[in-house]
């Protein structure tokens, strides 16, 4: 036991004092706030206010066309192709003469590209004027009616609610498990490959170096293999945890950096929908509503399920990747060759996954979330839509010991290849004669 | 004994690579285990560092049967492919090493210092295994193989690489470490280091024992009754039974295999009836180089002189 700690202890520092990973650990989260300040960077560029100059004579446009920030309209007479520019307009827009209900007759002349945003605002300003008129002529009613009837239809939410123990309902916000869900499955599959290449370079490393014999005259290969592991499950920890810290503590800093203006504008950016007056109100209802459901998610058993999903998968998969290790020689087109089977299913796992979000509760979300091969994926995801009502608590039981007991095998079998593989030189082991190592 | 092999077999599935081989190994000694490429060295030299388990037959270590879990920290092994983290810092990986051998880490820096002193090492603490020249790399090796003090020690072509200073400073360690009561195996090609600092040898072949014994008496009983005679003029002889001439030096002597049942002092009398005068007679020992091809080629190694008689 003590050598074991002796060799994680090794492989642990190694690691966490290289610059590369230091890099990495620092960068990343810089890299993400860089991300996050650029988005808000080309947030405030594209709310440029573009004038726009209406030639109206019909003034069918008149009662429709509503500026905004990002769009001004300005009806002038005065104004052609020739003189646009020179007037300070960044566009002119012609509407046809003859009536407005022709779809093909608008002309929009610009002397440089309209931003998407603005070319949107005004497509679908004209599509609404449109609308209204034709409403107004056609059907001889008031616009306005129209848009009282639309928004009081989408003032109704849905209420999903599951029943809860003890028939107190909770509410439950399908969005918000399933982004839950994702993020959590794709954290275990990303790490899953990180760390699991991590074992079998290492384990590459020390075969090719041939320091492997030495260490095995003083301790056992499982040592040596379990040491290699539980240092490298250690380091992807401790790289989290430090992830984690930096990311929160720097998108704090950021959102407080945020000029409130710059929200306002980015929510009147979404508000301009047509028929959505009430947009904004519904946006901060839904966000209360997110609340709501974030806190009604039982966060202690996601985090303990993700970290316990972390540690089991990593265990279940690190192990066969130091087995493949064990077993290539130099060449890397083998070490690839070989990586294959072991890949295979954790990429299955993730198409799973991706599929049973959509449907926590059906057979095949249940079933993959049980075996250990796509559980720590499958079941990262099922877990934040609730325990125990879309999880049964047996199925959590058994998918949790159904991984402890995988990776113990995967362990006891890749102690067997990797016993043998890793003071084989020469040409690539068959998988026939690996499965002759275990048998022996 | 220190250590004794008894009906050692280790079979793979294409080859017996150690078939039946027992020897045994005084405490103390230094023993040369010899053979050509493929010939069980490695696979016998890791069944008795515990890497693998034979299939039949017993190692008694000390005189207990060989427990490798507890007796491996008695044991020091260099294996032939030499092996270290390229990117770790000497020191670190000598303290490593030790540490998995079971050294408390305050008596591992001790030694550390202790052997790296004697060695002239102490400026590359900080340096890391890829910055060291392969001579040094293999000078760290064998410090880290002898550091915890090891009874039996286990050398796989130790001398491989180095210069010949270094190599005599290696040299130099292992005879220092046989008076303190360390024995050593040796495993080599290298015949001429063999004859110099090994008591005892065995020569494996094809996974079999084909010989076993002390340098010296290897040697005797290897011997073809050749010798060499040195004259003031090179005497011209005609043929005889005594002996015949196998090759007639430039420098006025001959090279004499003397025939079965007659003595070097039959020749002697020979030429003094001739009235030759001899200025030297001495016996030509085989080295054991000659032996190792003899038997492995399974040729007799005098074969290799050409008969000059007349």
């Amino acid at each position: 036991m003590n050598k074991i700690w002796l060799i994680i202890k090794r492989e642990y520092l190694t690691r966490v004092r290289k610059k590369t990973f230091i890099l990495t650990t620092i960068l990343t989260p810089l890299l993400f706030a860089g991300i996050f300040a650029v988005v808000i960077f080309i947030t405030i560029k594209n709310v440029s206010n573009e004038k726009v100059a209406v030639v109206d004579q019909g003034g069918y446009l008149k009662s429709s066309l509503e500026s905004n920030k990002t769009v001004t309209y300005q009806f002038v007479a005065d104004v052609d192709t020739s003189n646009f520019v020179a007037k300070g307009y960044s566009a002119v827009l012609f509407a046809p003469h003859t009536g407005i209900n022709q779809t093909a007759n608008f002309k929009l002349i610009t002397e440089k590209s309209l931003n998407r945003i603005a070319n949107t605002k005004i497509e679908r300003d004209i599509s609404r004027a449109l609308e209204n008129n034709m409403i107004s002529q056609e059907l001889k009613i008031d616009p306005k009616q129209i848009d009282s009837i639309k928004s009081r239809a989408e003032n109704i939410s849905v209420e999903t609610s599951k029943k809860g123990e003890g028939g107190k309902l909770e509410s439950s916000s399908f969005d918000v498990a399933n982004g839950i869900g994702y993020i959590t499955g794709f954290l275990i599959y990303i790490t899953l490959f990180i760390y699991g290449t991590m074992v079998m370079r290492g384990v590459m490393e020390e075969k090719t170096n041939r320091i492997a014999e030495v260490i095995i005259s003083s301790v056992k290969p499982f040592q040596l293999m379990m040491g290699k592991i539980l240092g490298i499950g250690a380091v992807g920890l401790t790289q989290f945890l430090i992830w984690i810290v930096l990311i929160s503590v720097i998108s704090g800093v950021l959102s407080s950096m945020i000029p409130p203006e710059v929200l306002d504008q980015v929510q009147q950016n979404n508000s301009q929908v047509p028929g959505s007056s009430q947009q904004g109100s519904e946006a901060i209802r839904n966000l209360a509503a997110a609340q709501n459901t974030l806190s009604s998610i039982n966060w202690g058993l996601v985090v303990f399920s993700f970290v316990f999903y972390f540690i089991g998968g990593y265990l279940f998969y690190a192990a066969l990747f130091a087995a493949v290790g064990s077993a290539v020689n130099e060449d890397p087109q083998d070490a690839q060759s070989m990586t294959f089977p072991v890949i295979m299913p954790i990429i299955l796992a993730i198409v799973i996954m991706i599929n049973a979000i959509n449907d926590p509760g059906g057979s095949l979300a249940t079933w993959s979330s049980i075996i250990p091969f796509f559980s720590p994926i499958v079941m990262m995801a099922r877990i934040p839509f609730g325990v125990p009502d879309t999880v049964p608590y047996w199925q959590l039981g058994l998918s949790m010991a159904l991984l402890v007991l995988g990776f113990l095998f995967t362990t006891w079998l890749s102690a067997k290849i990797y016993r043998t593989g890793i003071l084989m030189y020469g040409k690539k082991p068959s998988w026939k004669e690996m499965i002759k190592w275990i048998r022996r | 004994m220190i250590l004794e092999l008894q009906n050692l077999k280790k079979y793979f599935a294409t080859q017996k690579a150690v078939d039946d081989i027992s020897l045994s190994i005084e405490q103390g000694s230094i023993f040369g285990l010899l053979g050509p490429n493929g010939a069980g060295k490695t696979t016998l030299l890791r069944m008795i560092t515990g890497i693998f388990y034979p299939d039949e037959g017993d190692i008694l270590f000390n005189g207990k049967p060989f427990d490798p879990i507890n007796d491996i920290q008695y044991i020091g092994y260099m294996p032939e492919e030499r092996g270290l983290y390229k990117k770790m810092k000497i020191g670190e990986q000598a303290l490593y090493l030790a540490q998995l051998k079971g050294l408390k880490k305050d008596r591992a820096m001790e030694l550390i210092k202790e052997w790296f002193v004697k060695l002239e090492m102490q400026s590359w603490w900080n340096k890391k295994v890829e910055d060291l020249s392969k001579g040094m790399s293999q000078k760290l090796q064998f410090v880290t193989t002898v550091l915890h003090r090891p009874k039996l020690i286990i050398l796989d072509e130790p001398f491989s690489g180095l210069d010949p200073v270094n190599s005599n400073i290696i040299k130099d360690e292992i005879f220092n470490l046989a008076k303190t009561g360390c024995t050593v195996i040796f495993s080599t090609h290298r015949m001429e280091q063999v004859e110099e600092i090994c008591d005892h040898i065995v020569l494996i072949n094809k996974g079999k024992k084909i010989l076993d014994g002390t340098v010296k008496g290897i040697k005797q009983r290897f011997k073809e009754n050749i010798f060499r005679i040195g004259f003031d003029e090179t005497p011209a002889t005609n043929y005889n039974n005594t002996f015949e001439i196998i090759k007639q030096n430039d420098d006025h002597s001959l090279m004499v295999k003397i025939n079965e049942g007659y003595k070097p002092n039959d020749v002697l009398n020979y030429f003094l009836q001739q009235q030759s005068s001899i200025v030297a007679f001495n016996e030509m020992l085989p080295s054991i180089n000659d032996i190792f091809i003899q038997l492995v080629e399974g040729t007799p190694a005098a074969r290799q002189f050409q008969p000059v008689t007349d």
